[in-house]
């Protein structure tokens, strides 16, 4: 082997190349750009002012983020929904004036007061949730049409009653809390604005109102057509930002007791530059109240210490609009971007190294050697079935297959020309086996193990397995339940192909070479899935031996065949016993001699082979070449083989030009015929094995004879 | 009859029944002096408004119309008292007007950030800007000088104010562009849909930064007409809620802010309505902030109104457009 293969070799096997895809594709990657922000920020800021992390700084600006935080969560919720609220600075101002008025002035108890406060606040919320939400006005005019009325109105208050209500005085024990108070050394606006922020986060996240809001945010159309109230839950945001800004103001006007013009002037942009900044996008749908309050900090301390650094108010105003921009420019461009960059990133390919290709040609001594014994095979349910994987037998000779439409189809015997629909599940059902009570077991693509009752009822298995705790995407959900085979004990043992593609992009997975699939035992003794073999190339084909204490396995891009003791004195054990195909097999299953069947669904090329060991040239490709270019393996031709336990191969079945069973996915022997399915085939084809028992099914093999 | 009311031609009569009103109702209204005020104020929100209408016309907003204007030709007009020739100061401030809808243009066509809301970003970086480094004092003066650029704002031609014929000019301008230029027929299809504008080969990127750079040329000329009729720029002004009068104009004269309608006809009608309103209410002694109050409520119910007649398109409504 060459020096610069073994270093490949070594450094793809050590290094996890497909955790950055995976940590791309996470929901929360979008919350590290505000982090990463406001760690620079802290740096600069830092080392720049002497006392900046001082406690007494740090308590004045955690007082600040206090009421800051309690528009920012308003503000989140109303963009999440969609829309944009730039009325808050002046709701801010008329419910501080509002504030000093009741509370300062009047003398009114907080436990009326605040409330009181908080529903003037909301009531104003609510002018713009009708105009917008119901009038279908646009969020941004609308609001800030508001902003200009309701700041006229405080500025028109303020003319008249300033110097009377700068007069009054509450000398109430928790209103000076709310201004001076510190929890634990905490600021009371701290406390309080945490409180909201953990139950906001619920509401969003956990509960029903939230699931709503965010609905409409991601797609106002599809929302509607889901039943979801949209006018309603739009109005509400408003809502509920009004009387957040009320409760800020509440903190505010008791710290500053200050009725002058300038309160809450631009606070709208501030607040929006804050959650913009921290990742809430414009239109809706995306976010979170951690990104928010961590957008609110970076802005909080960047203006804080621009004051305290003494500069004028037009740099402070340069600053925030040009932050503001680029926020919005990184959010807008990542957005667009970001499924381009994880489709880059996301396929990382991998080292791994074939024997060589065995010799199939015609008239050579090889086992695998061309011949054309599948040519002309009859013929089932031609043009009337779609992509049958798999296909089984119950006791009265009826065949039961999948097809892409999501049904399991039965086809009924003797002459197997009539159809139905023998039960529907939504997802492409794949590998079949029947248990010992003729109950139908059916992997399901994308959903997981399904078990059909001979009633045609429907039951849920298994669609979840343990998650594995160094992997960084959560395996525990199926995403493609392939193949399975049900032990003497009843335990099912079935294939999950990839863990990191979908069923439409299965074959990417060839790409990677890498060990992403795992093998999954079911025990219906009480329900559980545990993972057995985790990282195999792709599984597939699972068939239990004879003898009920061992199962076979096919690799497919491993091009192998393997033995799993699952019980007996070897439990636990496993040896190959074929290592090297020439082509991918898929399912096997048992033969009425004592051996096995096994399809390969496609062959392997030598291009493709190399191109295995050079997992730059594949990254390359997958990063500048358009997918339709790509290399796949070879999927248009493929054969059936017959092999023993020992790994000898006895027999090759070859359909020459590939037109009626170009891709053979499964095969099934049945009362002398063998029976060929093909997931994008339109038939199932029919093939009288020479000196076969005519009497052998596998229903027997596995369950007894009907006595 | 009634259904060939539009909101173009309610607009006009209820301006005709607002003018004959206030003739009849209040003292001094149609004196000389009064009409002529009446005409320099609408003349100079005419203008911006027909740069406005640009924008909307083409699916977009500029909300930094106003802080360009201030920035432009208040650095302009502390260039001259400088010393600077006048001319190269123009000149100057015409290629930063023009950098501005650069920006403007590149932020909304290319990076694709919301165009009210990168305007609004930029009205904000812009001020910040400008006071940080290019004019010092809140308000700059104006120069004496002999030069007719002087009587833009103040003199009259032919018995007619100045300003009054820079509106027209502008607005003739314009309107041929809007009308008669392929630029400016563009721009209609843009703004009427434009994803079909752009598979049908229109260069829709470029013309959308023309857009703003037309708006950011048109806001200087404003500036100018302001700065030389009350000889001094505020730069103030960049923060009050001018750009709003500016959007009710357009609104208002029926310029759907869907886009693709409307055109120049719709702002005289719009400034009319909006200049006879303004100037009744400052007779009646209406305070600043009430004039405020009102004036935005008469913007809600032309918003309100607008969405009626132009209801949003769910199907061509971008995702997003807020």
């Amino acid at each position: 082997m060459a020096a610069s293969e073994t270093w490949a070799k070594w450094r793809y096997r050590l290094v996890p190349d497909h955790a950055l895809g995976e940590i791309l594709s996470k929901n929360w990657i979008d919350t590290l750009i505000p982090a990463f922000i406001l760690v620079l920020v802290l740096i600069f800021f830092g080392t720049q002012m002497p006392n900046f992390l001082s406690a007494a700084n740090l308590n004045d600006i955690g007082r600040i983020y206090g009421e800051y935080l309690f528009i920012a969560i308003g503000m989140t919720i109303v963009m999440m929904a969609g829309g944009i609220d730039l009325s808050v600075g002046s709701i801010f101002a008329l419910c501080n004036f509002v504030s000093l008025a009741l509370i300062n002035y009047l003398e009114l108890p907080l436990i009326l007061g605040i409330p009181a406060v908080i529903a003037v606040g909301g009531a104003v919320g609510l002018i713009n949730g009708i105009l917008i939400g119901y009038l279908g006005l646009r969020a941004f005019l609308t609001t800030l049409v508001m902003l200009i009325i309701v700041r006229a109105s405080v500025d028109m208050l303020l003319l008249d009653y300033a110097m009377i209500i700068g007069r009054g005085f509450n000398a109430s024990l928790a209103w000076e809390f709310m201004a001076l108070g510190n929890i634990f050394g905490i600021p009371s606006s701290l406390v309080a604005v945490v409180v909201v922020a953990v139950a906001a986060h619920l509401v969003l996240t956990r509960f029903r109102f939230g699931w709503h809001l965010m609905a409409v945010g991601g797609s106002r159309r599809s929302a509607y057509n889901a039943g979801i109230r949209v006018k309603r839950t739009v109005c509400a945001t408003y809502v509920i930002s009004g009387m957040l800004c009320g409760l800020a103001s509440t903190f505010y006007a008791a710290r500053l007791s200050s009725a002058s013009a300038g309160v809450g002037l631009g606070l709208e942009v501030t607040i929006l530059t804050a959650v913009v900044l921290g990742g809430i996008s414009l239109g809706g749908g995306r976010g979170s109240i951690v990104k928010a309050a961590l957008g609110t900090v970076i802005i909080i301390l960047v203006q804080n210490s621009l004051i305290r650094m003494g500069l004028m108010s037009g740099a402070s105003s340069l600053v925030l609009g040009s932050v503001l921009l680029l926020a919005v420019a990184i959010d807008v461009r990542w957005m667009k971007n970001r499924s381009k960059i994880l489709a880059r990133s996301y396929v990382s390919p991998t080292y791994f190294k074939l024997p060589p290709l065995p010799e199939t040609a015609i008239g050579s001594d090889s086992p695998y050697a061309l011949n054309d014994k599948l040519r002309g095979v009859e013929a089932i349910g031609l043009g009337e079935l779609d992509g049958p994987e798999d296909m089984i037998f119950d006791r009265e000779d009826n065949m039961y297959c999948g097809s892409r439409h999501g049904d399991v189809i039965r086809i009924f015997a003797p002459d197997y020309t009539r159809i139905e629909v023998f039960a529907h599940i939504g997802g492409h059902p794949l590998g079949m086996a029947f248990d010992a009570r003729d109950n139908l077991h059916v992997c399901v693509g994308g959903m997981g193990l399904f078990m059909i009752a001979p009633d045609q009822t429907v039951t849920k298995l298994s669609d979840e397995t343990n998650r594995s705790w160094l992997s960084i995407a959560d395996d525990s959900r199926l995403r493609l339940a392939d193949d399975l085979d049900i032990a003497p004990d009843g335990r099912v043992f079935f294939s999950e192909a990839t863990v990191r593609y979908e069923m439409y992009d299965w074959m990417v997975d060839a790409l990677e070479a890498r060990g992403n699939g795992r093998i999954i035992c079911y025990d219906p003794k009480d329900g559980s899935s545990r993972t057995v073999l985790p990282n195999l190339q792709l599984p597939n084909g699972i068939c239990v031996e004879f003898e009920g204490q061992s199962l076979l396995y096919a690799e497919t891009w491993g091009c192998r065949i393997t033995r799993y003791w699952f019980d007996g004195p070897r439990k636990g054990q496993r040896d190959v016993v074929i290592a090297n195909l020439p082509g991918y097999p898929d399912n096997i299953n048992r033969a009425s001699d004592g051996t096995y069947w096994c399809a390969l669904c496609g062959m392997r090329s030598p291009v493709f082979d190399l191109a295995q060991r050079m997992p730059g040239f594949r990254r390359r490709m997958v990063q500048s070449v358009s997918r339709d270019d790509w290399l796949y393996p070879n999927m248009n031709t493929g054969c059936v083989i017959k092999f023993d336990k020992d790994g000898n191969v006895l027999d090759v079945l070859w359909d020459l030009g590939g037109e009626a069973h170009p891709m053979i996915t499964s095969i099934r022997e049945h009362k002398g015929y063998l029976y060929l399915g093909g997931i994008y085939n339109n038939r199932i084809g029919r093939y009288p094995i020479p000196d076969a028992d005519p009497n052998w099914t596998s229903h027997d093999s596995y369950w007894g004879e009907l006595t | 009859m009634l259904n060939r009311l539009n909101q173009e031609r309610i607009v006009l009569l209820i301006s005709v029944i607002l003018f004959i009103g206030f003739s009849v109702g209040l003292d001094g209204f149609l004196s000389g002096g009064n009409i002529l005020s009446l005409v320099q104020n609408v003349s100079i929100l005419g203008i911006l408004g027909t740069g406005m209408a640009i924008g909307v016309i083409g699916r977009g907003i500029d909300l930094s119309m106003v802080s360009t204007m201030v920035i432009s030709v208040a650095w302009m007009l502390v260039m001259v008292n400088d010393g600077t020739n006048l001319w190269v100061a123009f000149g100057l401030a015409l290629g930063f007007a023009v950098v501005i809808g650069l920006i403007n243009g590149v932020l909304i066509a290319y990076v694709e950030i919301p165009a009210i809301f990168a305007t609004l970003a930029m009205g904000v970086a812009i001020y910040g800007f400008g006071k940080s480094f290019l004019v010092g004092t809140d308000v700059v003066y104006l120069p004496q000088g002999e030069s007719w650029f002087y009587q833009i704002g103040s003199g009259r031609f032919l018995g007619i104010p100045n300003p009054v014929i820079a509106f027209a000019l502008v607005a003739l301008i314009v309107h041929v562009f809007l009308q008669f230029s392929k630029y400016g027929r563009y721009n209609y299809a843009i703004g009427d849909n434009l994803w079909t504008a752009r598979i049908t080969g229109i260069p829709v990127r470029p013309v959308m930064m023309l857009q703003y750079v037309l708006i950011a040329v048109i806001a200087l000329l404003a500036g100018v007409v302001i700065a030389t009729s009350v000889s001094s720029m505020n730069t103030r002004l960049a923060l009050s809620t001018q750009v709003y009068d500016v959007i009710l104009v357009v609104v208002l004269g029926g310029i759907g802010l869907s886009g693709g309608k409307g055109g120049v006809r719709n702002v005289i009608v719009g400034t009319l309505l909006i200049g006879i309103l303004l100037n009744g209410m400052t007779i009646l002694n209406l305070s600043y902030t009430a004039q405020n109050i009102f004036k935005s409520i008469i913007l809600l119910a032309a918003i309100v109104i607008d969405t009626m007649l132009n209801p949003r398109d769910e199907q061509t409504a971008q995702h997003g457009d807020i």
